[in-house]
């Protein structure tokens, strides 16, 4: 497949605006400019693009929700926390792409009419911050921000918004709590965003690689888009790969292509020829898969049947000497440190859950502690504000589903099965 | 005064003064290298919140720093990915070779070690940042060349 998302990816000058004009951006802008901004709304649904930020929601839909509100001014937020474990696919777009980003940002903002944009970036991208900068002073400079771009009258403003290290905060209420200058607290919905979001208007939160696919949307039109990979939810996909493969990294693939293949032919299989024990599909939030399932499809719809969810397309792959209750363990600790408070259930839960992974994990596990962390699991399964809880829940409740023999030899035998 | 200036650009991006608020704890930190009571202070007054409004969010983020740090940050990657491909032995090295513990300071000032949750680099797993650089695919030898690249 030609690469639309990761195009020229390897040419070194791929951030600046000269490099980016020359393979044909903002060509797409100049196209959806000489559209009404509803055409440009419709033209996303028409083309199935669904959020790649995690939950999935079709786009089309959420901006016609906030194009609907009388309110103004709106906002549009670029997501760009990615901070979902074992994620790192907006990375290269926000590096090694950021005109991609701000013509999809600028095209959106028209179709949704609104005059103010943040692109909310996890600190611990300080790279991205300076290239960010950069290319939106360019895109400034080139008239393709402010307040008569193009001198076609439309007025969009966007800047960085640069977050410190909260997990939390790229779900999208907590994110717009953020950048209020709030501690980063997810509100409840409803209102959504899209009708009271930041500073109390309508809003639209949308992730790197979502907005990224605008422009091509435009290009080609959202019918031929529809036709790309699984015609149930299509498009271009970023999947990263990491852990136990030869080839670790972010593919730009169909949506829909098989797990197997990524893991095998795109990543160069499992690292020194050793035995495939689990995969993580889509973070570290969503539920694991035993080897048996990964004939599955990457996408939206094949992911769940199979009891799991493709999430941000982050595969972590494991083989047979990693420990599943030392990675149960670590990942639950990430949650334990990452969950905001607002809610008990996920505030002592995961920390309940981080003790007695602890304890099984080093050789001091008790007779029924598997039963208490499927109750405790249970407890915030459900419960909370925002998924995060589930979040917890789902590892836990899916590593001892798939692995209950291994966390019964860690409690009997003091050791793991691996050693 | 530089960071009056600083903050009255991060103003001019967002329709209320709080929404400033955190740029605005970055500029402090820079200005005074963690964020002490003076600096909770000092942004309260440019912005015009209450200082246990702006200490409040502050301690909310991880990346804010509430206590000095060394010359140098370390923010190493121990989750899942960086776990698999051996970061805790890193952990440990730092350890025996600095005495420098998670959330520490070495004795001379020169590092501080922060356990950073997933840094986005798990393709090239173990990963670190040292101050607003970024190093990945990290072992033993690697991170102390790395490291003693840092005076
Ligand atoms: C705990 C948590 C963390 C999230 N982190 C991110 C993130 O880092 N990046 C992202 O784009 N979406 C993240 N999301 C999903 C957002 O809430 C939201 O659905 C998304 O930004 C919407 O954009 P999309 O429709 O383009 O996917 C997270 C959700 C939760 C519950």
């Amino acid at each position: 497949m030609e690469k639309v998302l990761l195009k020229n990816i390897d040419n070194p000058d791929s951030a600046r605006i000269e490099a980016y004009e020359k393979s044909g951006g903002y060509s797409g802008l100049k196209k959806a400019f000489e559209m009404e901004p509803k055409a440009i709304i419709e033209e996303v649904k028409r083309s199935g693009l669904r959020g790649r930020g995690g939950a999935g929601f079709p786009t089309g839909m959420k901006w016609d929700f906030a194009s609907r509100d009388p309110k103004f001014p709106k906002y549009l937020l670029c997501n760009a926390d990615e901070g979902e474990p074992g994620t790192f696919k907006d990375r290269p777009l926000l590096e090694k792409r950021p005109h991609l980003l701000i013509e999809g940002m600028i095209i959106s903002a028209y179709a949704l009419k609104a005059e103010y944009g943040y692109i909310y970036l996890r600190g611990e991208y300080p790279h991205a911050k300076v290239v960010l900068e950069e290319a939106i002073k360019e895109a400034y400079e080139r008239g393709y921000l402010g307040d008569n771009i193009l001198g076609k009258g439309v007025k969009f403003h966007l800047s960085v918004h640069q977050g410190a290290g909260a997990y939390i905060c790229g779900e999208e209420t907590a994110l717009i709590e953020s950048i209020e200058g709030k501690r980063g607290q997810p509100r409840i919905k409803p209102p959504f965003p899209v009708n009271v979001g930041a500073w109390g208007m309508p809003t639209v939160v949308n992730n790197v690689e979502t907005l990224s696919n605008i422009p091509y949307i435009i290009e080609i039109g959202g019918e031929a888009y529809s036709q790309i990979g699984n015609p149930e939810c299509p498009g271009p996909k970023l999947f990263s790969i990491s852990c136990c493969v030869e080839k670790p990294g972010v593919y730009e693939l169909p949506m829909g292509t098989p797990l197997k293949e990524i893991i095998y032919e795109h990543a160069g299989g499992i690292k020194g020829g050793r035995q495939l024990k689990a995969v993580i599909p889509g973070g570290i939030s969503t539920p694991v898969l035993t080897p048996d399932k990964i004939d599955c499809p990457m996408d939206f719809v094949n992911l769940p049947k199979v009891g799991s969810m493709l999430g941000s397309g982050a595969i972590m792959v494991f083989d047979d000497t990693v420990c599943m209750v030392k990675v149960c363990w670590r990942a639950i600790k990430f949650f334990e440190h990452e969950s905001c408070g607002k809610c008990t259930p996920c505030r002592e839960g995961t920390g309940w859950m981080r003790s007695i992974l602890e304890r099984i994990e080093g050789g001091f596990g008790r007779e029924g502690d598997i039963e208490l962390l499927q109750d405790v699991a249970m407890s915030i399964a459900g419960k909370t504000f925002c998924p995060l809880g589930d979040g917890a829940a789902n590892v836990v409740l899916s590593f001892i589903r798939s692995f209950t023999e291994e966390f019964d030899y860690h409690i009997k035998n003091k050791k793991c099965i691996t050693q | 005064m530089e960071f009056l200036k600083e903050i009255e650009e991060i103003l001019n991006r967002y329709p209320d003064r709080q929404g400033a608020l955190l740029p605005s704890l970055y500029v402090a930190q820079k200005e005074y290298g963690w964020l002490s009571q003076e600096s909770y202070e000092a942004v309260a007054q440019a912005l015009n919140l209450p200082p246990a409004t702006v200490k409040g969010v502050a301690t909310f983020y991880a990346m804010y720093k509430h206590k000095p740090m060394g010359r140098h940050l370390i923010q190493l990657c121990t989750n899942v990915a960086c776990m698999v491909m051996g970061a805790e032995r890193l952990v440990d090295l730092l350890k025996n070779k600095y005495g420098l513990e998670p959330g520490g300071t070495t004795e001379d000032g020169r590092f501080s070690l922060v356990i950073m949750e997933c840094i986005g680099a798990c393709d090239k797993a173990p990963a670190m940042l040292v101050d607003t650089d970024f190093h990945a695919d990290l072992n033993e030898k690697r991170i102390i060349e790395i490291l003693e690249s840092y005076k």
